[in-house]
């Protein structure tokens, strides 16, 4: 029935929603790409997809955008509501829902570059989460022996770093962990450089350095991804990033910055310096300590030894031995009176003696005549002078028996005047 | 006594030379600090005096696993 009221307009040409959608989907894909649109961001959102949805509008009109997964990686700051961006990319056409978007290739806040919102944004976020907070720091070790290096093998930074141990003549380990310092992956290689070394039992410290350079040069080391290696490291770390003037989000991390990889050379290998001065303080403070012990201890033992008690007890000591000289000295007087006295006493009793042994032997003598005397008298001699005679036997025995002689036996007899023999008849 | 800790031995150290500047030890406590003092003052001079400088660049070998090499301060990768 409509198509009978239709015919009515012979000329008209009828399109199909999807063909009219298609249509404006190529005039508009055509006419719009590599567009440049500036705007407010508002409605931004991320679901788990990872691509991003949200409002790009100014006071008077709005549109929809949609910046893909793949896209949004390569920005460095996190678009967020209320943002002033610059978007770059192409109108297309969501068939199903017969809407136009933006798709957004690449954004840049307007005002603050890209990075150093990014920069900031990280820096704030980081440092909400406590990852620059002081009881996070590591100290540094008092005498490193090796050290990790995280850097380029050919950049400067690792030449100023050796140069300066060179200069200061320093006992150091290095070991390089060669990375990019600029350039895709090479926040990458710096995280991993940082992990590695934190599986070696090696190292004592490491250094995360590279030389100066643009906001963009140094940019690997203001990712998230070497922050949070820094932070997650065991070993303690020293950023040394740039010059002087260049603060990265690894210097906030860091236990320790130094300002150029020359400072941090000189960090590292200025410890030991320290330390053997503080040694050698150390030791002579002991000798000192020791020396200045001793002496007050001589000193009080001096003291106690010249005090009232040992004093008094000395002059006692030296009266007695005064006293003892003195009677020392009398009793030698005293020794020849006392020997003459002994002489003296000596001669008198040998004179005595003498008188003694001269009268004792004057009686022996006379005892010794009374004594011949009358010896005399009893001499067989005296006998025989009163004409008595003695008979003697063969054997020269006195025969006092006449039995005891034989017939004819020859016997002796003495008289007087001598002996003669005779033979019993 | 073994200080395997170059840290520790340097705190006993200074410890040690606080108590004997303190100067109320008694002799043989003393000596006997002074002694020990004297021992970790040596250990930590040789500890300083002990390394030797060494460079060296870790490099992939062929099997992809990272090997030491000496390391050419001129930044000419190594053979």
């Amino acid at each position: 029935m409509q198509q009978q009221e239709f015919k009515m307009f012979e000329e008209r040409k009828i399109l199909s929603v999807s063909q009219i959608v298609n249509d404006v989907k190529v005039q508009l894909e055509t006419q719009f790409q590599d567009i440049w649109v500036r705007g407010e961001i508002s409605n931004f959102k991320t679901p788990s997809s990872g691509h991003s949805y949200f409002t790009l509008k100014d006071s008077d009109a709005q549109v929809r955008a949609v910046c893909f997964r793949m896209q949004r990686r390569l920005l460095k700051f996190r678009p967020q509501d209320g943002m002033d961006v610059i978007v770059h990319g192409s109108l297309s056409v969501y068939p199903p829902r017969g809407e136009f978007q933006l798709v957004v290739e690449f954004m840049e806040p307007v005002g603050p570059g890209a990075l150093q919102l990014a920069f900031d944004q990280l820096k704030s976020r980081l440092k909400s989460e406590g990852l620059f907070e002081e009881v996070h720091k590591k100290s540094l070790p008092l005498l490193p022996s090796k050290i990790g290096i995280v850097t380029s093998s050919t950049g400067a930074a690792i030449q100023d770093i050796l140069r300066v141990l060179s200069r200061r003549n320093d006992r150091l380990n290095i070991l390089i962990f060669p990375t990019k310092v600029q350039g895709t992956g090479s926040a990458q290689q710096v995280a991993r450089g940082i992990h590695y070394f934190n599986t070696r039992e090696d190292i004592d410290v490491i250094i995360v350095t590279r030389g100066g350079g643009s906001l963009e040069d140094l940019w690997a080391f203001n990712e998230e991804e070497v922050a949070r290696a820094i932070f997650d490291s065991d070993l303690p770390v020293i950023s040394a990033v740039g010059h002087q003037v260049d603060f990265t989000i690894a210097d906030f991390v860091a236990d320790l910055r130094a300002p150029t990889p020359s400072a941090a050379a000189e960090i590292v290998s200025g410890t030991r310096e320290d330390l053997c001065n503080r040694v050698e303080g150390l030791h002579q403070r002991s000798v000192q300590a020791i020396q200045l012990c001793l002496k007050d201890k001589r000193e009080k033992l001096r003291k106690l030894a010249s005090s009232r008690a040992f004093v008094d007890a000395e002059s006692k000591l030296r009266f007695f031995l005064q006293r003892l000289d003195e009677l020392q000295a009398r009793l030698i007087q005293t020794i020849p009176s006392l020997i003459r006295g002994t002489r003296q006493k000596f001669t008198q009793q040998e004179q005595s003696l003498g008188q003694q042994i001269h009268f004792y032997l004057k009686n022996k003598k006379h005892a010794l005549t009374t004594l011949s005397t009358q010896l005399q008298a009893f001499s067989p001699l005296a006998v025989l002078e009163r004409g008595y005679a003695i008979v003697t036997g063969k054997d020269r025995e006195i025969v006092r028996d006449p039995d005891h002689v034989e017939k004819g036996d020859t016997i002796g007899i003495r008289v007087e005047r001598g002996e003669f023999r005779a033979k019993k008849i | 006594m073994e200080y395997k800790d170059f840290e520790n031995a340097l705190a006993r150290l200074e410890s040690i030379v606080g108590e004997l500047e303190e100067g109320e030890l008694a002799l043989e406590k003393a000596l006997k600090l002074f002694e020990e003092g004297i021992k970790i003052s040596r250990f930590c001079s040789t500890k300083l005096d002990e390394a030797e400088r060494k460079v060296e660049i870790l490099l992939k070998d062929k099997k992809g696993e990272l090997t030491e090499k000496a390391f050419q301060p001129e930044g000419e990768p190594s053979a």
